[in-house]
């Protein structure tokens, strides 16, 4: 088991060896978390290794949430579906990712301008399991050899940026030994309380991407005076808490970018691109301390062919990827849009995991009866949450024409207005 | 041929006021200027005259259109050349506006589509307020973000035209399902008027001499730079509408004057009522108009066209002007709006003993009647006005319309209006920076304008003379100066444009030019047939001619120069350029109103010197003490105050007015010279004007002002200097200078060792031109 702590995103691998002495076949094996840590669960995902050494690949298993009578205090069970059922006596190596956000607390909870961040971790030197468990080792890794203090629970050793708890042997289910580390992260906090993506697919050629940002520094609040002198002068002290730049990646090809607040542009950002990605550097009007905030918006065109593809049965889908697209950030709350053009009908999302979904209508330039708007919400998202959606539709391109006509007739409507003003005589006394 | 051709010249330009009388109106409608010109080059053939007359031959047409009225057979072929005319202008036009339009982009694309400046933002904010909340919510909006704790009714204080108007074009452009948002409708609101104006400048050129006098007074005002200052794209206030609506409400009472109509003097009375709610400028208008009335009437124009078009204009335009809450009954109330009235007054005197002479066939009688008449009237209105007064019924003239007419008063009686820029008198520079060639037409067109008097160019007369006073007392009063002197310009370029043109086309034609003469026997068609027989003419008036598109051209390039290089900087985002030459942004206000807006409680007091009030409310949403409207002053003289007092002082202050966050403005490390240390003298000023305590000697030596070593010591610990310079000293701003170099004013500062001691460094943004202090709470009693 390696628990990684040298973000502020959570990331445990967990090697599970389990083998059924049960007497009968078992299809699912269960995995047990303490109702504190169940609720900052972003991502839980299970796999089978296949294959051996270099020819391994991860072959990934259902999972999901699942309540079993007699479960001591409030522990959360998810449940593994394996792909084999298995026998008496069989074993089976399962791997395990799970990603925890806001799990770490920082304490001192108020820091000053040039004070460190440090943070607690809490965990179980031991797995919390409702099976019995037989030997379990412990990696913690921090993102620097500045560790505070840990509990101790023998063995525990400390070497460089690693802590190991264990081995441990045969311990009962459900058994339970707090440890706590304290420990410095200066990493990042940055935290988007919420962000809506808004997808506009235009098929006069380009897809139009809003993101509307409300981001936040989760970390130890800032106390007392934010000495610009300090802060310029000595950078590496004056604000190591504190963050600057974020980076956004973007798909290839992305043109008119813009970054801006409620008060206008903000100049200090940078775009690079290759064919694969493109990165765009963007600076916060003001260095983020802690529990300070700052919304913006990012928006960007796209080609359209990139993303929109007809499916075999004559509908069209969009694919497009979930998620936040500034690297090692926590999403509290996303909402993702998706504007069809008018005239779309029967949308459909289809995304890979557990998600709410509802039907808006949006209006944007010449429209009579709306756009229909597909909405994606889920809550707490992690950059493992950026794979790709779909959202089917049918669409006839007749609608396309609907517009220019629309300006054309109101043109002509206008000009025989016109000739009509010139032609007619309205004075009531005739010259 | 060439005889028709000058017939119809002569007849063409006939004494202006003739031709304005109703009946003339169709008349001359026939008759273009130009007509002459296509007349000649089409052959009959192609003209497509079917009627009976049709085998005439062109010359004996002509000839009978002049001698005999316009027979129906030729009305087809004025109609075809008055089309090639009409085309020709509407393009012109069409040009001109798009210009006008295109030309105040400049902002926008040297740096974004934003609000500029200082009370642009306050616009920017209400009109948002309206768009959100509604018409009634807007104008009964009370405003506690502002002025804490008196806070402000800005429905009633307020001058909603602009706000509404924004509003109209953002909800019609809703209605129309366009999905633009407010602030790009405010942002391009005054462009889009300063196009407007373009056509009413046309208009009101053609009123007062003709179509190409109108054509080239739109093109000038198209790209004025006096008239740009104030409404690139961006620049969101209320004279972006109000010159607008001014030269409108002109025109139209001078095309009412013109005509006698009742509908054309209660259009001007409408344009009036948006006038008064656009801009507090109105009072210029109600004081012009009679002052134009009176000098018709001194001399001898008076006539019932005139009464109709006064009359109607006043009562209408007065009711209307009541509906505005923030003027309400000042119409009848304040003394700088009782010119109008006695005007008014006149009028009906006038009118009545215009009726009595008509009765009485006496004259000796008349001259009797006239005399007691006129006493009694005068001596009722000067009683009605000393009760008026006396009792306080009236209002005196205010301070700002003493300043206008006296450019010292303000400067000895009221320091906060005279501690704006803008309100500075005008320094000649500036007046050629605004008006380059035009400052030099401008004479030029008033001669042609007295050569040939009408009322109308009576009126374009007056207004030019009385705003270019203004704009020598003001500087932002070049605004108003602005489509007079475009006008008067106008004319003078078409009338010699003419003149020469009319020269270089008929030297060719000398033999025939004789009948000419004989025939039209008028003035001009004598003048130009004198003016033949001097030696090289024809050259002469090329030359002539070149010179003056010459002039144009150098005209057009400064105007495009000024307004891409002077007056398209939002000034809320500064640039300069780098080491290298490239271009590098300060945008330190906006970071530092981000900041207050997202990291301080919603409830927060922000105290700071008025400037920045506007664009904290807007910017950084937080409550200001004092902002940009200044309407109390004795609250200003105690931000004034405490700015100017040592901390312990401020402090005691500053918990008085709940203040939370003080914001100055500091330019030291980037060498920006408005900053708050410049202004500091007229915080002491303000302050010391309401509270003796301060006193303005304490902070200068010997009369100067220095912030260094030998400043004197108040000045080196009062609050400003503190907390402009907290840190400072330890800051090194420029190679091969000791740390404290302030920038901005050259000088090592004079305390570097600065201690807070009730206030904490809260922001400082990236190039330290904002600095936002927290004061602290209250220490625990012991």
């Amino acid at each position: 088991m390696q628990i990684d702590l040298t973000s502020s995103i959570i990331r445990a691998y967990w090697t599970l060896k389990v083998e059924n002495v049960g007497p009968s076949s078992a299809s699912e094996v269960l995995l047990a978390f303490p109702p504190t840590q169940a609720k900052n669960i972003a991502l839980i995902q299970a796999s089978i290794p296949e294959g051996k050494r270099k020819k391994k690949t991860y072959v990934p298993l259902s999972i999901h949430p699942t309540t079993l009578p007699g479960t001591p205090n409030d522990a959360q069970l998810f449940s593994i579906s394996l792909l084999n059922p298995l026998k008496t006596g069989e074993t089976a190596v399962l791997e395990v990712l799970l990603i925890l956000t806001h799990s770490l607390e920082p304490f001192p909870a108020e820091i000053g301008q040039s004070e460190p961040q440090l943070v607690y971790y809490r965990d179980s030197a031991v797995m919390l399991s409702p099976y019995h468990i037989k030997e379990q080792i412990t990696y913690i890794k921090t993102p620097s050899t500045e560790v505070e203090s840990y509990s101790r629970v023998d063995p525990t050793n400390h070497v460089g940026a690693e802590l190991r708890y264990g081995r441990y042997d045969d311990h009962p289910p459900y058994s339970f030994s707090p440890i706590l580390v304290h420990f410095e992260n200066n990493n990042p906090f940055a935290v988007v309380e919420e962000l809506t993506r808004v997808v506009e697919v235009s098929h006069w050629g380009s897809l139009q991407v809003t993101e509307h940002y409300k981001l936040v520094h989760a970390g130890a609040r800032h106390k007392g005076i934010f000495s610009r002198l300090e802060y310029q002068s000595r950078a590496a002290v004056g604000g190591m808490s504190s963050f600057r730049h974020l980076l956004a990646i973007l798909p290839p090809r992305v043109h008119s970018v813009y970054y801006r607040d409620e008060i206008g542009n903000i100049s200090t950002s940078h775009l690079r691109g290759d064919s694969q990605k493109s990165e765009l550097q963007i600076e916060p009007r003001y260095p983020l301390f802690g529990g300070w905030k700052s919304t913006f918006v990012i928006g960007y065109g796209l080609p359209l062919k990139d993303f929109l593809f007809e499916a075999s049965d004559g509908r069209r889908y969009l694919n497009f990827s979930f998620g936040c697209p500034l690297m090692e950030t926590v999403v509290d709350k996303l909402v993702i849009k998706v504007v069809l053009p008018e005239g779309s009908k029967n949308p459909s999302a289809a995304v890979t995991f557990p998600i709410a979904q509802k039907l808006e209508t949006s209006f944007s330039y010449l429209d009579i009866v709306g756009r229909p708007t597909v909405v994606l919400e889920k809550e707490n998202v992690v950059p493992e949450h950026n794979t790709f959606f779909q959202v089917y539709y049918s669409f006839s391109p007749v609608f396309m024409l609907a517009e220019p006509l629309m300006l054309a007739v109101a043109f002509f409507l206008f000009f025989i207005a016109c000739i009509a003003y010139l032609h007619v005589d309205l004075s009531i006394r005739k010259s | 041929m060439l005889e028709a051709n000058h017939v119809i010249l002569a007849v063409s330009v006939p004494p202006l006021r003739a031709l304005r009388r109703p009946c003339d109106l169709p008349h001359r409608r026939r008759l273009p200027a130009e007509a002459g010109t296509n007349l000649r080059v089409l052959p009959p053939s192609a003209m497509g005259i079917k009627s009976d007359d049709g085998a005439k031959s062109a010359p004996a047409v002509a000839a009978t259109t002049a001698a005999a009225g316009l027979p129906f057979s030729l009305r087809s072929v004025k109609l075809k050349t008055k089309q090639q005319e009409l085309l020709i202008r509407v393009s012109v036009l069409c040009l001109v506006y798009v210009l006008a339009f295109a030309v105040r982009l400049f902002s926008v694309l040297r740096y974004e589509s934003m609000i500029h400046e200082f009370d642009p933002y306050f616009n920017y904010r209400t009109t948002l307020f309206l768009t959100r909340h509604g018409f009634y919510e807007f104008w009964n909006w009370f405003d506690s973000e502002s002025w804490y704790p008196l806070g402000r009714i800005i429905g009633g204080t307020l001058y909603p035209g602009l706000m509404v108007t924004a509003a109209f074009i953002y909800w019609t452009l809703r209605f129309l399902r366009f999905a633009v948002h407010i602030r790009e409708v405010c942002v391009l609101t005054a462009p889009f008027f300063a196009a407007n104006t373009t056509l009413v400048a046309y208009f009101f050129g053609k009123e007062i001499w003709d179509s190409g006098a109108g054509l080239v007074a739109a093109a000038l005002i198209a790209i004025c730079p006096g008239y740009i200052s104030r409404s690139v794209a961006g620049s969101y206030d209320n004279e972006g509408v109000a010159i607008f609506a001014l030269l409108f409400t002109f025109f139209l009472f001078v095309k009412a004057v013109n005509t006698g109509s009742l509908a054309w003097s209660l259009a001007s009375a409408l344009g009036y009522f948006y006038m008064v709610s656009a801009w507090g400028g109105y009072v210029f208008i109600i004081n012009l108009i009679p002052l134009y009335v009176l000098v018709l009437l001194v001399t001898g124009r008076y006539s019932m066209r005139l009464y109709v078009a006064y009359n109607c204009m006043y009562i209408l335009g007065m009711l209307l002007a009541m509906q505005i809450r923030f003027v309400g009954f000042q119409h009848v109330q304040s003394g700088e709006h009782m010119a109008a009235m006695g005007v008014f007054f006149l009028m009906q005197v006038f009118y009545f003993l215009d009726w009595v002479k008509h009765l009485l066939n006496d004259p000796k009688l008349f001259q009797a009647f006239l005399r007691i008449t006129v006493t009694c009237a005068g001596s009722v209105g000067a009683l009605a006005l000393g009760i008026g007064t006396a009792s306080g019924y009236i209002s005196p003239w205010t301070g700002r319309f003493y300043s206008l007419l006296d450019p010292t008063y303000a400067k000895d009686h009221i320091p906060i209006i005279a501690s704006v820029s803008e309100h500075q008198p005008t320094a000649w520079s500036s007046f050629m920076f605004d008006f380059h060639i035009l400052l030099l037409l401008f004479p030029a067109g008033l001669y042609f304008c007295f050569k040939r008097l009408s009322d109308a160019t009576i009126f374009i007369v007056m207004y030019g003379l009385t705003s270019m006073y203004f704009a020598g007392v003001m500087v932002r009063l070049i605004l108003v100066a602005a489509p007079a002197v475009c006008l008067i310009s106008a004319v003078a370029i078409s009338a010699t444009v003419k003149n020469l043109t009319s020269l270089v086309r008929t030297k060719s034609k000398v033999p025939q030019t004789g009948s000419a003469k004989v025939t039209a026997g008028t003035k001009s068609a004598a003048k130009a047939a004198l003016d033949q027989s001097l030696p090289f003419q024809k050259n002469v008036a090329i030359a002539l001619l070149l010179g003056a598109f010459y002039l144009l051209s150098r005209y057009a390039i400064h105007c495009t120069w000024v307004t891409s290089e002077a007056y398209s900087s939002p000034s809320i985002v500064l640039a300069a350029r780098g080491a290298h030459g490239g271009r590098v942004i300060f945008d330190d206000y906006r970071e530092a109103y981000f900041w207050l807006r997202q990291n301080t409680p919603p409830d927060a007091k922000v105290m700071s010197w008025w400037d920045y009030g506007y664009q904290i409310t807007a910017m950084g949403n937080r409550t200001v003490i004092v902002d940009n409207n200044t309407w109390n002053n004795t609250h200003i003289a105690t931000v004034g105050r405490a700015m100017s007092s040592y901390e312990d002082e401020a402090y005691e202050i500053m918990q008085s007015l709940d203040v939370d966050y003080v914001l100055v403005v500091f330019g030291g490390v980037t060498g920006y010279s408005s900053d708050d240390i410049n202004k500091f003298l007229w915080m002491v000023r303000i302050g010391g004007g309401v509270f003796p305590v301060i006193k303005e000697p304490d902070y200068l030596v010997n009369g100067e002002y220095r912030v260094d070593k030998g400043a004197a010591p108040k000045m080196l610990n009062c609050l400003m200097y503190k907390l402009c310079y907290y840190r400072f000293g330890e800051l090194i701003t420029e190679y091969g200078k000791p740390p404290g170099y302030d920038r901005a004013r050259g000088v090592e500062i004079g305390n570097k060792d600065v201690k807070l001691e009730y206030l904490e460094e809260a922001f400082t943004t990236s190039n330290w031109i904002v600095r936002i202090y927290k004061v602290k709470p209250p220490n625990n009693r012991r």
